[in-house]
């Protein structure tokens, strides 16, 4: 007996909450828009300059002596954070007025004040981001994300009818605020490998979005007088177990990563986790009924005249059918 | 879709067959590697700095400073020139021209065709086959000035040789490290990248990187106030006492004249460092040191004094040394500096990342056990699912896992952190495309279709779902990769890799044990 997480013939009838669907999102966005303009995000060296140092102390670490120790160094704002366990602490400082010379300088005023104050520590590892790079690295980040998203609303544009490209967009867009909200409300280090996680969750959402997309041009051959809304419902149960089979082993990866893969991919992981959910849940209710709204119509297939019957033989002839 | 033809199957059981041998050498020792026939690969992963520990520094050539000296020759070139003609003129740096006004009228255009001859053709620092400019733009005016411009090419070239020249000495002194397989590379215009493996102390790397190493010898002059130090004298401090002295401003003799630098140690035990001089260097600090006999002779690095003895009696050796209270450490570097070179410009670190290996080691750890648990729970959960389909895609998954190994060995890509995150993340994506073959078939056979024709169709219907999911991934991974740095782009690499080979095992490998599995047993109904 195999296990069945998902039963064979569901009739989920998702498209009926999708006005509920798009007032949780639309809250949602506007909710990350507001903390990101107001609390912003945790950006870390990669992004503005400055320095981190980790260090491993021989006993669980005293967060506020270390704190009290770098204050007297006058750098401006150090945070001191324990790192996975209590022996092994972070601590980042801002970028120092002065450009690169300055912040080399003040790193090696950390380092001795750390090695001459505290028995037995020894420094894992040392960053240091120049306010040159680190806008570079911004640059960069923010290049490579919008490029992807274009790069993708081409590719679907060209694969399919243009209403699925914009529909993969809205979604995709969808995810990457959210992601950046989560962000904001945890407070998590926004680093270079967050720009990474984006990047995947982008390329995970859109695989999750195209498997159902796939599937709403099938069933537009196959039933063509059924109106959008069930047509899509249709489609989105006919893919459901994959998509919840999918997502749950890509969880069970990531949830392996997270808590065995130790801290320094940790927000790494946790934005992965978040996307999943996120990418799961906007592919069913985003990008799907943004068909509706964008007025995709049955017809938009009608010109192909074999296909219903080829298909019933078995012949899924998917590759792109010409727009009338 | 089913017909496999033994030359398809062959190919399919090759590609997967040299993927686990490529793969292979990771699990052995180094002596076990070393042990393998010669026909065998026996690249090893190649681990990332944030795995095995060391250095990567990011260096800046200063621009400016190359630029500045370039303005102070062209400065130096004009006046002489001038000169030699006997023609009287005010010069002076403009930004980046020399503006010349001659006194006489009458030597004006003398001047100016003096001032053309001095320009001579550069490469524009891109490369063979560009259009040859010259060094300088010469204009003149209706008011008598002629200006004499520095041309983009000329800074270009020659921004580019001080680079090149920088890399140079950038090596030599990171080997003079001993340190094991040092990356050291251009990047860009104007930057130089440097990853040390294995390294324990940062500093020492940072301090051999950041020091220019302009060593001069210069007369000290005893008398002078230095606090105004008269034309032609400079007053620099002194390393080892403290104190401001006044030396002349023109270098007797510089470090291009060394051959050989090494640590001693005096009749005290105190660390020195012994230099020698070419047979010119020599001959020049002979006549130095015989003429000058109880007057004190300063060495200079990068502006400061590190000793100024006493001229006791003539050197006529060509070799001399430096006192300089130095701890061993010190004096160690300075000979490596010396032996090196010095830099043509500054440079400046501008990003530094610095891994112990303990931690790279724990990370390397944590890595492993994080894949091997969700490589289990994916593995038991993906066969409770599908049974022997499932187990099927398994055997698939291993053998994927074992491809991008194989993969990343043999193309010498970079394991990183984040590259082991890819790995991981492929392994729960992998089975995607399983997934929709075997949802596909499952829907085929509920419709009523036979177990051939059923996974025929499954996976004719799965297969331009496969290629579209993949491709989007792809092209995610690839703008990663191309705008990516470090770590990053190792992630990128491991993503893009595992997209391939999950796509080659699920299309081609998975499909081989199906039919293999239906031909041998023509089951009259699917176990999925």
């Amino acid at each position: 007996m195999l296990l069945k997480l998902i039963p064979d013939n569901t009739h989920i009838p998702f498209m009926k909450i999708r006005s509920f669907a798009y007032v949780v999102s639309l809250l949602l966005i506007l909710a990350s828009a507001a903390l990101f303009f107001s609390r912003g995000l945790n950006l870390g060296i990669d992004f503005i300059g400055g320095s981190t140092i980790e260090i491993l102390t021989p006993e669980p670490a005293n967060i506020g002596n270390i704190r009290a120790l770098l204050e007297k160094l006058d750098l401006g704002d150090v945070s001191v954070q324990e790192f996975g366990e209590p022996r092994d602490v972070l601590i980042r400082f801002q970028e120092q007025p002065g450009g690169e010379e300055a912040q080399k300088e003040a790193q090696i005023r950390v380092e001795n004040a750390l090695q001459t104050n505290i028995e037995g520590v020894s420094i894992r590892s040392t960053s240091f981001i120049g306010p040159k790079v680190s806008s570079e690295l911004a640059r960069d980040g923010i290049l490579a994300v919008s490029l992807s998203v274009a790069a993708v609303l081409v590719y679907i544009w060209f694969r399919f009818e243009w209403q699925f490209g914009l529909g993969a967009v809205i979604a995709l867009v969808h995810d990457v605020l959210l992601t950046v909200g989560f962000f904001s409300i945890t407070q998590l280090d926004f680093n270079l490998s967050i720009i990474a996680a984006i990047l995947t969750i982008v390329g995970y959402s859109l695989n999750d979005t195209v498997v159902v997309y796939d599937r709403v041009r099938e069933n537009m051959r196959k039933y063509r007088k059924m109106p959008l809304p069930e047509l899509i419902d249709r489609s989105i149960n006919d893919t459901l177990s994959r998509t919840v089979m999918t997502s749950l082993t890509t969880l069970i990866a990531l949830f392996a990563l997270y808590f065995f893969g130790g801290p320094v991919i940790q927000g790494f992981t946790a934005a992965m986790i978040w996307g999943i959910v996120i990418g799961t849940y906007s592919s069913i209710f985003i990008a799907s009924p943004v068909l509706i709204l964008l007025h995709l119509r049955s017809t938009a297939f009608i010109g192909d005249e074999k296909d219903q019957d080829s298909d019933q033989d078995g012949d899924g002839n998917l590759t792109k059918v010409p727009a009338p | 879709m089913l017909d496999f033809p033994p030359w398809k199957i062959a190919f399919v059981l090759l590609i997967s067959f040299i993927g686990m041998l490529a793969a292979l050498p990771n699990l052995l020792s180094d002596e076990q590697v070393a042990a393998l026939p010669g026909f065998l690969p026996s690249s090893k992963l190649t681990l990332g700095l944030d795995l095995q520990g060391g250095s990567h520094m990011l260096l800046e050539v200063d621009s400016d400073a190359v630029v500045a000296e370039q303005m102070v020759n062209l400065e130096a070139q004009i006046r002489d020139a001038l000169r030699a003609q006997r023609i009287l003129a005010s010069i002076e740096p403009q930004g980046r021209s020399i503006h010349v006004r001659v006194r006489d009228e009458t030597q004006r255009a003398d001047a100016l065709s003096v001032i053309r001859d001095q320009a001579v053709p550069v490469g524009d620092g891109q490369g063979f086959g560009g259009v040859l400019s010259r060094n300088i733009e010469v204009e003149t005016e209706d008011n008598g000035l002629i200006t004499a411009t520095l041309t983009e090419a000329a800074i270009r070239s020659r921004i580019s040789g001080a680079v090149e020249q920088s890399l140079e000495i950038v090596r030599r002194r990171v080997d003079e490290m001993g340190t094991r397989e040092p990356t050291i590379q251009r990047q860009g215009a104007d930057r130089i990248l440097v990853q040390v493996p294995g390294l324990q102390d940062s500093q020492q790397l940072r301090s051999l990187l950041e020091t220019t190493a302009k060593l001069t010898f210069h007369m000290v002059n005893a008398q002078g106030d230095p606090n105004r130090p008269p034309p032609g004298f400079m007053s620099l401090p002194s390393q080892d006492t403290g104190e401001i002295l006044v030396l002349e401003r023109r270098a007797r003799l510089t470090g291009e004249n060394l051959v050989d630098a090494s640590v001693g140690f005096d009749e005290s035990s105190r660390p020195v460092v012994n230099f020698r001089f070419d047979s010119t260097g020599g001959r020049r600090f002979a006549d130095i040191t015989r003429e000058n006999v109880n007057r004190r002779f300063a060495i200079v690095l990068d502006d400061v004094i590190i000793s100024a003895p006493n001229i006791q009696e003539p050197i006529l050796g060509g070799a001399g040394r430096i006192f300089g209270n130095f701890t061993v450490e010190g004096a160690n570097n300075l000979a490596i500096l010396l032996r090196a070179g010095a830099l043509p410009a500054p440079l400046t670190i501008m990003e530094e990342r610095t891994v112990g290996p303990d931690l790279g080691k724990d990370s390397i750890e944590a890595g492993e056990i994080a894949g091997l648990l969700g490589l289990s729970f994916v593995v038991l959960f993906i066969f409770v699912t599908y049974g022997w389909f499932g187990l099927a895609a398994n055997v698939a998954l291993m053998v994927n896992i074992a491809l991008i190994l194989g993969a990343l060995s043999t193309l010498g890509a970079t394991l990183t952190l984040p590259g082991i995150a890819g790995i991981v993340l492929t392994i729960g994506m992998a089975v995607d495309a399983n997934v929709l073959v075997f949802e596909r078939i499952k829907e085929e056979a509920i419709a009523g279709r036979g177990p051939m024709r059923a996974v025929e169709a499954g996976y004719q219907q799965a297969l331009s779902t496969i290629l579209d999911a993949n491709i989007t991934t792809f092209i995610a991974a690839f703008l990663l990769f191309q705008f990516g740095s470090g770590p990053v782009r190792g992630f990128a690499v491991t993503l893009g890799i595992g997209i391939i080979t999950s796509v080659f095992t699920a299309l081609l490998l998975t499909r081989l044990f199906l039919v293999i599995w239906l031909r041998r047993r023509r089951p009259q109904r699917l176990p999925i």
